[in-house]
């Protein structure tokens, strides 16, 4: 299972405490990952990626492992760790005034 | 006994302050939606339990709630708010083409006659309609179709559709505004759009008189005077006795004819209020006094309301969306402020009370009137 940490205003609004696992069919890239997790949440669809042209939205940043995974393309295949089980795929606000 | 709720949107999520008739001893409940802008909520004239209520913020983007329990519980609905074909460009702040792209919802208006149906006027700007309460939203294209919109600019707030009316004399007869391109009618339930700027005059476009290019900032009308419109426009009250196909100026005595929220008696049609701030760079009341403006006469002859609201040091704004009118028999006029006070009138106007002092700064505010 695949761990998903999301923020506080994505969890109320998918009505979920703690961390999300997911099944996420191979090969597990930002893209595959983001997909079931908004087909498990479709209340999430379009807040963390843009619907139509499938960007990760401007303020949203996706960590892993110690890493900044936000500037990899969608398709990239993501950190073993994270494929495992053993570190969370981590959605992030980003830091920003207001 | 009849009662009152109050929606109000803030910078910050939502609140419902509730009253009974005598509108003197308020509840309230929030923050709905807590940390999110709330642009509107809006309650269905068929189902008040039904609202309706624009939720966005930059970080995650724009949700539709629905309530269909009065503002208990709510569900998020649909959300894509897509053009419809090639969106095309309007004018960017420097005059270059810049794509139409979608920002956020300002404005949520339920039918008149289906509580499955609302428009939604959106930046940048255009108006969609769903049709099963809010799960899908498809765009009225007529609109940006009229021929200007490549030209339109965006006001200091963006290129925003932010007000809508319906016609409660014709349902197919639908007056929508944007800043800054103008006000528009459709006579065909929102298919085909002209201008209805004849008549306005505005220093900071190129040509004064022209048909478009004014920021028009909001529009008013009463029910049983169905052709008789107001504006707040950016400078200037006006006035329009022919559904808009043309205008005169109305501020008359008013101490500064800038502003934004403007709206009418529910019962005298020939009553206004408007709230004249100082200047389009000063967005706050002349003098450091708080004080809305009625006219008993259809404009031109104003009077200050003062009772009640703060006479000194007082530096807030009234945004456009922010004023409301209940129905009850003696006509209960609400606004509210930047500064997070909600302030309430039972008796027309003549003193103010604030419900609330310290939300956070108020985008907008609907009153349901309750049976």
């Amino acid at each position: 299972m695949i761990r998903v940490v999301l923020p506080a205003h994505l969890k109320k609004l998918a009505n979920v405490s703690g961390e999300v696992s997911l099944e996420v069919p191979s090969p597990l890239t930002q893209a595959s990952l983001l997909d079931a997790l908004e087909a498990r949440y479709p209340m999430l669809l379009g807040t963390i990626r843009d619907p139509t042209t499938r960007r990760r939205r401007a303020y949203v940043r996706f960590f892993a492992c110690e890493s900044d995974l936000s500037h990899d393309p969608p398709d990239t295949a993501l950190p073993r760790p994270v494929e495992l089980g053993l570190e969370p795929f981590v959605v992030v606000g980003a830091m920003a005034g207001g | 006994m009849s009662s009152v709720r109050v929606l109000v949107g803030t910078r910050k999520g939502a609140f419902i302050l509730s009253a009974d008739g005598a509108r003197r001893s308020w509840r309230v409940d929030g923050p709905l939606f807590g940390g999110w802008e709330v642009y509107h909520l809006k309650g269905s004239p068929v189902d008040p339990n039904r609202i309706f209520a624009s939720q966005s913020t930059s970080w995650f983007g724009q949700l539709i709630q629905r309530s269909d329990d009065g503002g208990v519980t709510w569900e998020p609905v649909g959300n894509q708010f897509l053009y419809d074909g090639v969106p095309g460009t309007h004018q960017w702040y420097d005059g270059t083409p810049h794509p139409w792209e979608f920002a956020r919802v300002w404005h949520l208006e339920p039918s008149l006659e289906d509580p499955d149906t609302v428009l939604a006027g959106v930046e940048d700007a255009a108006l969609f309609r769903t049709t099963d309460a809010g799960q899908s939203w498809h765009e009225l294209a007529g609109l940006r179709a009229t021929g200007t919109g490549p030209t339109w600019q965006p006001g200091a707030g963006g290129l925003c559709l932010h007000t809508i009316i319906v016609s409660p004399a014709d349902h197919r007869r639908i007056f929508i505004a944007i800043s800054a391109a103008g006000a528009f009618r459709s006579d065909d339930a929102g298919v085909s759009w002209r201008q209805i700027n004849r008549g306005l005059l505005s220093e900071g476009i190129p040509v004064e008189d022209a048909e478009e290019g004014h920021c028009v900032h909001h529009l008013a009308l009463h029910p049983s005077r169905p052709d008789v419109l107001y504006m707040q426009k950016h400078w200037d009250v006006m006035r329009s006795d022919n559904a808009g196909d043309s205008w005169y100026e109305v501020s008359g005595n008013l101490p500064t004819d800038f502003g934004f929220a403007i709206d009418v008696h529910a019962h005298e049609p020939e009553t206004v209020y408007v709230v004249p701030i100082t200047s389009d760079s000063l967005h706050y009341p002349p003098d450091g006094q708080l004080r809305v403006y009625r006219s008993r006469t259809g404009g031109h002859e104003w009077e200050p309301l003062a009772k009640g609201l703060p006479q000194r040091d007082c530096y807030v704004n009234v945004l456009r969306d922010a004023m409301a009118v209940d129905t009850l028999d003696e006509c209960g006029v609400y606004f509210g402020t930047t500064g997070g006070q909600v302030y309430a009138s039972p008796d027309g106007g003549d003193s103010w009370d604030a419900i609330v002092h310290d939300l956070p700064a108020v985008l907008s505010v609907e009153v349901q009137t309750l049976a």
